[in-house]
């Protein structure tokens, strides 16, 4: 980048607050956090406290610290308050991935077994594979307007990642019940978590490319402009992905994501509420449907509506997890201190409740806040950023971050009933932690576009007063009307 | 686009909240109900992963808790088991827990508020929790010598001895008895199984017969007619009848003295003779001339009828049933009809006896201890009140005597003079072809008393038909008192 040609003569003008040292204050904050965390884990559950966590704890700062100098170099103007809320999250979940790792542990020395392996480890590779995609975004997309031209292949390639877990036999796709993987050679992907963010640049993409024929009048009806019949198709399109997305990888949780991401966008693209009204009910429909159809959805209402009432059977994961918030109550046991280990799958689509049970209400509404900060701050973007396409990018991808963690908290905790997700960040799982640091990646992108300041015109040279020549010079008509509505 | 992109930084701000308001009811409102699920094993994890205390008594341990490799990091012992198990309880993962156990949790897990000190300076100093220990009043050796007589013969039953002057519990064995330990096993099948096998057992192993069992208690009830007869215008010398057998008033039933025999040789027989040999017809006809209110009242001044008693298990309460007419005035005169006591209760009247006629709270705990079995807090002993003036006492101590020295049974201590009761008491549909339970109150040394005892040995014990309390009861509560005697110098 050059710098702007500076006139002779004038001072500089003073350079705009890019955040980027509030960014790396924030990250050492986090840091601290996270080792704080981290000895206290290893304090409760007895194991030496050394200066290795120091070493552990300055490692994460490094790795985070590499990523900040990325944003630096290539969107130095971008959201400060974005990455430090990631690293946050990130470092959180590894630290109780390791508590629960120390409990598997125990337990299978206690039953006479090999140590399970590391799931941290793991996790961390993740991270640092997550982090290396992060770069690789902010380094090659630079303009987030570019990837509009990409919105086709992205929407052909998403569908097709999408759907190649349900197509491929249930050996190599199927994991607990959902077929949702594509497992070789020991490694699991799962192309969903891809395709979430390749589908939402298509939609953003179409919309913006399409968002007259979504806004031709149609019928007026309870006070709501309601659209065409025939312009309904996509919005059915994407129903019946979502519905094909239930009925072929008995994935409840990704059909719900992404049938809301795509009515939230088509709402913010025409800003027409009937589109909501239009898209509920298809939900409704959908519900319903599912609810008679299939009974994998029924056990799940079923447990929502009273887990206790099976407890040793298919209620037995949210019993437990509700016993280990309840047990938590407002403060929590400590960190290490708890017994999270008795909810199956607590590293991952029960981390919510291994954190609650040990961090307590406080902890769980500050986890919270962390995510509210994470997802105001990519709305902001929206609204700020100038072009309709990254207006729309940024708020589905927000969107993504806030419906999923609405599904899995509420989820969890009894809100609503249960969908197999992951938390963003938190839970244990490669390609929810990779897929969502692009999705940061490119939310950082798109506020980079909208602090940095506009590129300035370039200033026209002006020759000293005294050789100056006689311009006329016209009052501005516009200047003259604010003029007399004063007067 | 950007009212839109505003509305919806509102519904996810209205989806956190959601989340927020649901996380409170669960983690505020309905904590303590998720907390303490029985189904919720968190607390009791977090129970067993502190050094649960000891209980002793007189310096033995009846139960400790030692490190172990597994998930609950102590595991709970009982050194001898079945012995104390009436006493200690036991402490299962599974079925929860019972006794001592049970009564003195908060002491033993260490959140009594006793204990608060303690846990402070655990907390500043970085100790591991750990709760208190609990000592008992117990003697191990005049328990373990109860325990031994009552099943050397395969008896069921239970043995009580008590201290007269403080209300001490120097013995409660119930038999037969259970092993605690593998209740408290840390594997769930071991678990089950003793369960399942104690709770099938036939004499019942489970309950302690010492507090939660009640049983008719006989002849040993005519102690309580002379308590208030003596005190309502009787003597020792007053007349009662001698007749075989009456009529019950008001009714054709008949009432009999033991073999059908007469009170002595004279058409009346004094109250202390009517005493030593038992006679039924005397003291039917004896609580029949007091009445139900001079009965019960002396009743209730033993303690009998008092709900609520801990020692600090829970004891059952004892009754002596309605009393509606005059006709079960004279059955409950000698113990029967809807008399019942537990052996604890027996147990107090006499050491009340024992004691000048002052009634003393039974207790089991001696003292509350701190980890390092630094005394905490002791137990003062406790009156309960006035049973019958110290003079009624002393003439009742005299009657014992007269009855001691007629009553059968081996295991008379040389030079120690016991004051006694016995009793056979009649029970179940058809009390005539059932084998009877026999009683023996006692305390030793007459004059000078160190201890009260109360045996009771269910359904005829060894002897069926035949059994007396004399012949089956009395030789057990006479080894009980030679060792208390013996322990105590």
């Amino acid at each position: 980048m050059a710098a702007p040609p500076q006139a002779p003569g004038r001072a500089p003008a003073p350079p705009l607050p890019t955040g980027r040292g509030i960014e790396l204050l924030l990250l050492a904050f986090a840091a601290v956090i996270v080792t704080g965390a981290l000895v206290i884990v290893e304090a409760n559950q007895e194991q030496e406290v050394t200066t290795t966590l120091l070493w552990l704890g300055l490692a994460y700062l490094g790795l985070f610290a590499v990523a900040h100098l990325a944003v630096r170099r290539w969107a130095p103007y971008a959201d400060p308050l974005i990455l430090p809320s990631v690293a946050l999250l990130n470092g959180l979940g590894l630290v109780m991935i390791h508590r629960l790792d120390l409990a598997n542990a125990d337990r299978a020395s206690l039953l006479g077994n090999a140590p399970p392996s590391s799931l941290v480890l793991r996790q961390v590779a993740w991270t640092a594979i997550g982090l290396a995609l992060f770069m690789l975004v902010l380094w090659r997309v630079r303009d987030h307007r570019t990837l509009a031209r990409f919105g086709y292949t992205a929407g052909f390639a998403g569908i097709i990642l999408l759907a190649l877990p349900g197509l491929l036999p249930a050996s190599i796709s199927q994991v607990n019940g959902a077929k949702l993987w594509i497992r070789i050679g020991g490694i699991g992907i799962q192309p969903g978590e891809f395709a979430k963010l390749l589908l939402i640049v298509f939609f953003a993409t179409f919309l913006v490319q399409k968002r007259e024929l979504f806004t031709t009048a149609g019928r007026r009806f309870l006070g709501m402009e309601f659209p065409r019949a025939r312009d309904l198709a996509p919005l059915i399109v994407a129903w019946g992905l979502s519905v094909g997305v239930l009925v072929f990888e008995s994935d409840l949780g990704t059909s719900l994501l992404f049938f809301g991401i795509l009515l939230v966008l088509l709402y913010v693209a025409t800003e027409r509420i009937s589109w909501m009204v239009i898209g509920l009910v298809f939900f409704v429909g959908g519900a319903v449907l599912a609810y008679n159809l299939f009974g994998h959805v029924r056990v799940r209402v079923q447990v929502w509506l009273d887990p206790f009432s099976d407890f040793n059977g298919n209620g037995y994961q949210i019993g437990q997890a509700l016993f280990g918030l309840g047990t938590g109550g407002v403060g929590g046991t400590g960190l290490g201190a708890g017994r999270p280990d008795l909810v199956p799958f607590a590293e991952s689509d029960f981390m919510w409740s291994s954190l609650g049970e040990e961090l307590g209400l406080i902890g769980l509404a500050s986890i919270l806040v962390i995510y509210l900060v994470l997802i105001t701050r990519g709305l902001r973007s929206a609204l700020a950023v100038r072009d309709s396409f990254g207006k729309l990018l940024a708020t589905g991808l927000s969107y993504a971050v806030a419906l999923q963690i609405f599904v899995v908290i509420g989820g969890v905790t009894k809100l609503i009933p249960l969908t197999g997700l992951t938390l963003p960040f938190l839970s244990y799982g490669g390609s929810s932690l990779v897929a969502n640091y692009a999705l940061v990646a490119l939310l950082l992108r798109i506020s980079n576009a909208a602090r940095a300041p506009l590129p300035q015109r370039p200033s026209v040279p002006q020759a000293p007063l005294a050789q100056a020549a006689t311009e006329l010079v016209q009052r501005p008509a516009a200047a003259d009307e604010a003029r007399g509505a004063q007067a | 686009m950007n009212t839109p992109v505003r509305r919806v930084a509102i519904s996810v701000m209205v989806m956190i909240l959601l989340l927020l308001a649901n996380l409170t009811y669960v983690q505020v409102v309905k904590a303590g109900d998720y907390r303490n699920d029985p189904r919720n094993q968190r607390v009791l994890l977090a129970e067993y992963s502190r050094q649960r205390g000891q209980i002793t008594a007189d310096g033995k341990v009846l139960a400790q808790s030692v490190a172990t490799d597994d998930r609950l990091r102590f595991q709970r012992q009982y050194p001898n088991g079945p012995a104390f198990a009436p006493l200690t309880g036991y402490y299962s993962v599974l079925y929860s827990s019972t006794g001592i156990e049970r009564a003195s949790d908060s002491v033993l897990n260490g959140t009594d508020d006793r204990l608060f000190g303690r846990r402070l300076s655990d907390l500043i100093t970085g100790r591991d929790p750990s709760g208190g220990n609990v000592a008992l009043t117990i003697q191990p050796t005049v328990q373990q010598v109860a325990y031994d007589q009552m099943t050397a013969k395969h008896f069921a039953g239970a043995v009580v001895a008590l201290r007269p002057q403080t209300g001490e519990i120097l013995a409660m064995a119930s038999t037969p008895s259970f092993d605690p330990n593998p209740l408290a096993s840390h594997n769930t099948k071991t678990q089950q199984d003793a369960w399942k096998a104690d709770n099938a057992a036939d004499p019942p192993v489970l309950p302690n017969r010492a507090i939660s069992e009640t049983y008719p208690p006989g002849s040993t009830f005519k102690l309580i007619d002379t308590a208030a007869a003596l005190q309502n215008g009787y003597t020792p010398d007053s007349p009662l009848t001698a007749a075989p057998r009456i009529t019950l008033t008001g009714t054709n039933t008949t009432l009999e003295n033991f073999d059908g025999t007469p009170c002595g040789t004279g058409a009346t027989a004094t109250l202390r003779d009517a005493l030593a040999r038992s006679c039924n017809t005397a003291f039917a006809t004896l609580a029949g001339a007091l009445g139900p209110d001079v009965l019960r009242k002396q009743a209730e001044a033993f303690g009998i009828g008092t709900s609520g008693m801990t020692i600090p298990m829970p004891v059952v309460p004892s009754s002596i049933g309605d009393l509606p007419d005059t006709a079960a005035l004279e059955q409950s005169g000698i113990g029967q009809r809807d008399v019942r006591l537990t052996p604890l209760q027996n147990a107090m009247v006499v050491a009340a006896i024992a004691n000048g006629g002052t009634l003393m709270a039974p207790h089991l705990v001696k003292e509350i201890q701190g980890p390092e079995l630094e005394t905490i807090d002791t137990t003062k002993a406790d009156r309960i009140g006035q049973a019958v003036p110290a003079g009624v006492a002393a003439t009742l101590t005299d009657l014992m005597i007269g009855s001691e020295n007629r009553t059968q049974g081996g295991g008379k201590i040389a030079g120690v003079q016991i004051a006694s009761k016995t009793g056979t008491a009649e029970h179940g549909n058809d009390p005539k072809n059932t084998p009877p339970h026999g009683w023996y109150v006692a305390f030793a040394p007459a004059q000078n008393p160190v201890v009260a005892v109360a045996v009771i040995v269910e359904d005829g014990g060894d002897r069926a038909l035949e059994a007396t309390g004399g012949s089956i009861a009395a030789p057990i509560g006479r080894a009980v008192i030679a060792e208390a005697l013996r322990a105590g110098q």
